[in-house]
């Protein structure tokens, strides 16, 4: 994406003699690199959702999954003292260290707290005791500085008619896609998918018919950690990473659930590419630095006139 | 090391301007959190649309103060109304996720380059606050005792922000016992039984939403005002969370809780960053693992740490009773 808009505004500033690009053509643009970045947000706000939807817990600390994701893939692709590996391998083992360290919260944390009996809304902030916690010991080892992977950073766009897009955005949608098919595949088909799906619609149901839910749930989290450092190294690799990505994307999530609809794990799908699409498009009109604003008051919009969201069902309290 | 000079920084920030307004703000934030148990994680929106009342008023339209502090108290109410219309019927999730995403979506349209006319963009807004020190009654000079001191112009701050911590705190403890406070607390126990009961939950949680979201914007006019100046970046997310601390800290649903748990969180705070500072610079803890600017991490990955403490080891804070925090999202 910064790629192109650096191209983009060589176009522009080359093409003012000729003619600038229409205002089809950029819309088109738009819509192709919202596409992508509503995937990103698709990939990791699944994992938040599914997280919901079996527990109730509004996990603020999702982000920083996203975060050590896209860090440990740095340090094993460019760290100082880390292999130097190359991108791919680096980012398998990201993700299977954030699929482990899912897990190992839900154990070592979520788990436990649940037993004693803790309530939801202390659960709730102690998310964003753990989010503070990370995301500041990442600040410590990571530093301030932004960074990119050794791969893959610039490439030339491929120039398909009326839209350029490098090889690694299109690589990068076409696994997303893959990835969201694979979850829905897992969702409908599997015993696992069929077993979380019942925890989420009937906790007290799915207990009573013989599921393990603490089974299943550790399981949503190790998935959910796993899908957020995929996401993590994917939103590092088509902008920058940073010690606080992945909490800027965690507002974007948010919009995403809560606009397809809270616990619904498609509805989270649909709603993070409304989103992503809506943040992209608005910089045809708006500044580019107000594009996660534009995101952020759709999802406000959307509670105003439709609040259970675009796939959710109708649950009125009051 | 020198521990004389750690205490008496962790002394004058436990007591010093901004302990008062993050007393203020977090006195709003527990009518919200501890008394309804509205789960508002944007009181830095409150704040910053106080804030910003008072500078861009004065600063850029140039009118006096208290026209200022007005517009401030009167956009901190159309604020709360605006994002309580659409969530407080909802689910208590909705509330939270609306409220830190307007913050989010004030503080970025605050610095956008669309907005710098009126809110100076990403470089703020100064010289607002010249009335409030002209009425500065404290002679020029350094007052205090031992190493705790303060200059004229920041007692002069803090008394007048603890004057409206106190004054704040005496209207809550009255509102809090009287029958709108039994409702209130009521509907944070149980919504239906209140409701069975006739009471109109939606506009009670309404009235808590807007008399806490204004209380917030007077502890951000007092911050703009002790600082001398605004920024949009200084109303980041992370102030709520330190917010949430205090109250938790102090006793959620106690009058005192906040007031106590903000002098405590600056105290405690301080004095950690200038141990870690004296140690650094003592040579106790060599400046290859945590260097003078990563200091400032250190100290929020405590006060994450702390927060997950005093949730699973003691949620109901100092002053607090176990029975009253076991709350569950409805």
């Amino acid at each position: 994406m910064r790629v192109q808009m650096v191209l983009a505004t060589a176009l522009a500033q080359g093409d003012e003699v000729r003619q600038g690009p229409g205002f089809l053509d950029r819309a088109l643009q738009a819509l192709v690199d919202g596409i992508q970045f509503g995937a990103i947000i698709a990939i990791t706000a699944v994992g938040l959702s599914l997280i919901f939807g079996t527990t109730h817990l509004i996990n603020f600390a999702h982000g920083e999954l996203v975060t050590i994701g896209a860090v440990v893939a740095f340090f094993l692709n460019v760290g100082a003292a880390g292999p130097g590996w190359h991108l791919i391998p680096s980012a398998l083992v990201a993700i299977v260290i954030g699929a482990l360290f899912g897990g190992l919260i839900e154990r070592g944390l979520w788990r436990p707290l649940r037993k004693h009996g803790t309530g939801l809304i202390n659960l709730f902030i102690l998310t964003i005791g753990l989010s503070l916690l990370l995301r500041h010991i990442v600040l410590v080892f990571f530093g301030t500085r932004p960074q990119s992977y050794r791969e893959y950073d610039i490439q030339e766009a491929l120039d398909l008619g009326p839209i350029g897009i490098t090889p690694r955005d299109l690589v990068i949608i076409a696994l997303s896609v893959l990835v969201l098919f694979g979850v829905a595949f897992m969702l409908q088909r599997t015993r696992t998918g069929t077993a979380i799906r019942a925890l989420s619609s009937n906790p007290d149901l799915a207990e009573a018919s013989g599921i393990d839910v603490n089974r299943v749930v550790l399981i949503v989290w190790i998935l959910g950690g796993g899908l957020a450092a995929l996401g993590g190294v994917f939103f590092g690799l088509t902008e920058i990473i940073t010690w606080d990505m992945g909490f800027r994307l965690l507002l974007l999530m948010f919009a995403g659930i809560i606009l397809g609809g809270l616990g619904s794990a498609y509805g989270a799908m649909v709603g993070s590419f409304v989103i992503g699409i809506v943040a992209q498009m608005s910089s045809l009109w708006f500044p580019i630095d107000l594009q996660n604003a534009w995101a952020l008051l759709a999802l406000i919009v959307v509670l105003l006139i439709r609040p259970q969201g675009i796939l959710g069902q109708r649950e009125r309290v009051g | 090391m020198d521990w004389a000079v750690i205490v008496s920084d962790a002394i004058r920030s436990g007591i010093g301007p901004v302990a008062a307004v993050y007393a203020l703000a977090a006195i709003g934030l527990n009518l919200h959190f501890g008394y309804t148990g509205l789960l508002n994680f944007g009181q830095v929106a409150f704040m910053l649309v106080g804030a910003y009342g008072v500078a861009a008023s004065v600063s850029t339209y140039g009118l006096p103060l208290w026209v200022g502090v007005l517009i401030g108290l009167g956009s901190s109410v159309v604020l709360a109304l605006l994002l309580g219309l659409p969530t407080l019927r909802l689910r208590a999730e909705y509330l939270a996720i609306a409220t830190i995403a307007a913050g989010e979506i004030l503080r970025l349209f605050y610095r956008s380059s669309w907005a710098e006319p009126v809110t100076g963009g990403v470089f703020g807004l100064q010289r607002f606050a010249v009335e409030f020190y002209d009425v500065n009654p404290i002679p020029r000079d350094t007052y205090g005792i031992w190493l705790v001191r303060y200059t004229s112009l920041d007692l002069w701050a803090l008394s007048v922000a603890w004057a409206m911590v106190l004054l704040t705190a005496g209207v809550v403890a009255l509102l809090v016992h009287s029958p709108w406070g039994r409702v209130i607390r009521a509907i944070r126990e149980d919504e239906d039984a209140v409701r069975s009961l006739g009471k109109s939950v939606y506009a009670y949680k309404m009235q808590s939403l807007v008399l806490g979201g204004a209380i917030g914007s007077m502890a951000g006019m007092m911050l703009a005002i002790q600082n001398q100046s605004v920024n949009p970046d200084s109303y980041d997310p992370v102030v709520t969370f330190f917010l949430y601390t205090i109250v938790v800290l102090g006793g959620a649903g106690r009058v005192l809780g906040p007031i106590v748990g903000a002098i405590l969180f600056w105290a405690i705070l301080t004095f950690f960053d200038s141990a870690l500072r004296e140690a650094i610079g003592a040579g106790y803890v060599s400046s290859e693992v945590i260097s003078a600017p990563e200091v400032g991490a250190v100290r929020f990955a405590l006060v994450g740490l702390g927060l997950m403490l005093l949730m699973i080891f003691r949620p109901q804070g100092l002053l607090g009773s176990r029975k009253e925090m076991l709350l569950d999202a409805r």
